[in-house]
């Protein structure tokens, strides 16, 4: 019988198998950030352990950052302890940190791709279970707890069930105005937000191979959303073509070398799966969530659902409660707020262009508050490079600086109690952007179009 | 890591279903360097208002629920990988979470921290919930040596991996383990297909 893509790169990492169910698997890269890390750094020193593979670590404070002034000392000083102790840290131990300033430092799942960290055929690791996002390569990447962080930097292992798998496979061609966004929230609409429990998921089909590696990039990174452990494509041409020249990839005969290899890490034809599931792209139209949490999504145009199957009624209702919504309302011209475009799951060059685009020669709804933070300091020098922040200025968005943001409202950057907001993010929980902030997470394309409207409108109809 | 073995206590229901990590411990929480002090703001949103004042309608608010397990309803721990969750329930004074499904990462932070999640049917989970909520006084014994959770007349056995309990037995994690094999690590090393 073949291997899927996830057996051949999971197979390929196995130090030994204890116990039965249970594997020594090696750890490539260890991606940590200011707020996971601390307490295992505090594990080592109070075990008195070495750091085993420093040179397999990158470091970079994104979490709880300021998305302006980043220049000036942290104000908040939960936060500038935090930050100062990832610092001492890393050069405590001698790891390479893309701190504050630095032109490399992002989001950890943004800066991992766009240097080249990111490779097929790796195993990734970082405390943050939107590690899912770097699988859009063909790495085995998942998020871990902050005992695991401290086992990585001990042993560069990690000791690990191996997950079931699960194909999505989406075919045909994407309708207008549908974007990688919306196919994920479709998937994680259809399977729940724990469908994909106890799985590693591979995305294939025509609409996936036709996506760039941020569309993929995008997809994988949701796949906790549904409770997937993380998602992966296979390696191809667009993947190869993406990673050539950038920072730490292979050069020259060893990228050569590299890309023979990267060219087997896909299933096999016989290869079976323990679960899969097939999707028409012609089904897929711009989602937009009305819950709390992700698999709560519909088609924009649709009515909310007067129950769930997924749910129980009493959760159900509390749910919507929340976000003030009834049970079979439209979501149509509901007024919005505050519009969010940034996280490690939107925040990439190809989203800012897609918002400029649209945006261009128009202005935001005067009511609107209007975030746009780039992923990284290379996707905002890039964006400056393509005038994309005078296109945004002038349509009344406000450009930060890179970091989380208001994803996860750690920050400054918090929308207010009771208001909604459209946001490219990718969790919609109670509070996620703040105490009693209502998120509806959508497309960067859907959030660009709702900044314009004011409201939520049927986007199809706005577009070229 | 504590050791766990048996616990025969009261328990607190919560049947909410999709519990995710942002409502077990919110993001503003997570500035702290340590792993102490995070149950004071366990179920911060939840269990108090903007004011800082508690929410009595809030089970954690109620006294006439107590104890060390706490009973939630399915999907227990979704969403992001903070361990400080597993750490506020703990520091809280849970010693086991019983739901009908958990989350994968929150699962393995939980073992990581002695604290147990147990899974149970759909069923014996209702039965567990209504039970406690009618008499919050009964006792709900979870036996990790003989995998198996029990009120009244009550009981069901549960899975647990066979490795991660000798560990919540022995009071050992993994580190101890994986520090031990580094001459195994060292040899995959010197053969793995490196890129």
């Amino acid at each position: 019988m073949g291997k899927t893509l996830f057996d051949k790169v999971w197979d390929a990492h196995v130090v030994k198998q204890i116990d039965g169910g249970t594997d020594v698997l090696y750890i490539d890269r260890h991606l940590i950030h200011e707020v996971t890390s601390p307490q295992a750094f505090s594990e080592l020193e109070t075990r008195n352990l070495p750091l085993f593979r420093k040179e397999k670590m990158v470091a970079t404070p994104d979490h709880n950052i300021p998305t302006k002034d980043q220049h000036l000392p942290i104000k908040d000083a939960l936060s500038k302890h935090q930050v100062d102790r990832l610092l001492e840290n890393c050069a405590k131990y001698d790891v390479e940190l893309y701190g504050l300033g630095h032109p490399f430092q992002g989001i950890v799942h943004v800066i991992g791709p766009e240097l080249g960290i990111t490779l097929p055929g790796r195993t990734m690791v970082c405390g943050d279970s939107h590690t899912s996002t770097h699988g859009a390569f063909g790495a085995i990447a998942f998020g871990i707890g902050t005992s695991q962080v401290a086992q990585v930097m001990a042993s560069q292992c990690l000791l690990q069930s191996k997950p079931k798998t699960m194909r999505i496979t989406v075919d045909g061609e994407l309708n207008k105005g549908v974007l990688a966004k919306d196919i994920i929230l479709h998937i994680i609409a259809e399977l729940t937000a724990a469908g994909g429990t106890g799985y590693f998921i591979e995305y294939a089909g025509s609409a996936i191979r036709s996506l760039s590696m941020e569309a993929r990039m995008t997809i994988c990174n949701m796949s906790i959303e549904m409770g997937a452990r993380g998602g992966m494509i296979a390696p191809d041409e667009t993947t190869f073509d993406y990673i050539e020249g950038r920072e730490f990839a292979p050069k020259g005969a060893a990228f050569e070398q590299a890309v023979d290899y990267w060219k087997t890490l896909h299933s096999d034809a016989d290869a079976v799966f323990d679960q899969e599931y097939h999707f028409d792209a012609a089904d897929i139209e711009p989602m937009i969530t009305y819950g709390t949490n992700p698999g709560m999504g519909i088609k924009i145009k649709d009515n909310i659902p007067e129950k769930l199957a997924a749910s129980n009624q009493d959760s159900y209702r509390k749910s919507l409660d929340y976000m003030g919504f009834l049970p079979g309302e439209s979501l149509m011209g509901k007024e919005i707020n505050h519009v969010f475009i940034g996280s490690c799951t939107n925040s990439r060059i190809e989203d800012l262009r897609i918002v400029a685009d649209y945006v261009k020669g128009k202005k935001k709804a005067d009511h609107v508050q209007a975030m746009i933070v780039p992923g990284s300091k290379q996707v905002e020098k890039q964006a400056i490079a393509e005038g994309l922040d005078i296109v945004l200025k002038e349509a009344g968005f406000e450009l930060r600086e890179p970091g989380c943001s208001a994803c996860l409202g750690m920050n400054d950057d918090k929308v207010p109690a009771g208001a909604y907001c459209v946001s490219t993010s990718n969790r919609n929980f109670e509070g996620r952007q703040g105490p009693g902030s209502r998120t509806l997470l959508a497309s960067p394309l859907v959030a660009a179009v709702t900044a314009v409207q004011g409201k939520i409108v049927d986007i199809t109809e706005f577009l070229n | 890591m504590e050791k766990v073995v048996k616990v025969l206590s009261r328990a607190v229901p919560l049947p909410n279903e999709d519990i995710d990590t942002d409502q077990i411990i919110p993001a503003r929480f997570l500035k702290a360097t340590s792993r102490e002090g995070f149950g004071e703001n366990l179920f911060r949103d939840w269990r108090y208002n903007s004011d800082n004042t508690p929410k009595t309608s809030f089970v954690l608010n109620n006294s006439t629920y107590g104890g060390s397990i706490l009973v939630a309803g399915k999907n227990f721990g979704c969403g992001s990988s903070r361990e400080h969750a597993a750490w506020a329930l703990y520091d809280y004074g849970f010693r086991v979470v019983v739901s009908s499904f958990f989350a994968d990462i929150f699962k393995g932070n939980a073992l990581n921290n002695g604290l147990l999640p147990v899974q149970v049917s759909e069923d014996f989970l209702q039965e567990l919930i209504e039970t406690v909520k009618l008499r919050p006084d009964t006792e709900v014994e979870v036996d990790l040596v003989n995998q198996s959770i029990s009120f009244n007349e009550f009981e069901e056995s549960f899975e647990v991996n066979s490795y991660k309990k000798e560990c919540l037995i022995n009071g050992y994690d993994d580190i101890d383990y994986l520090v031990s094999i580094k001459n195994e690590i060292e040899a995959f090393e010197k053969q793995a297909v490196t890129i």
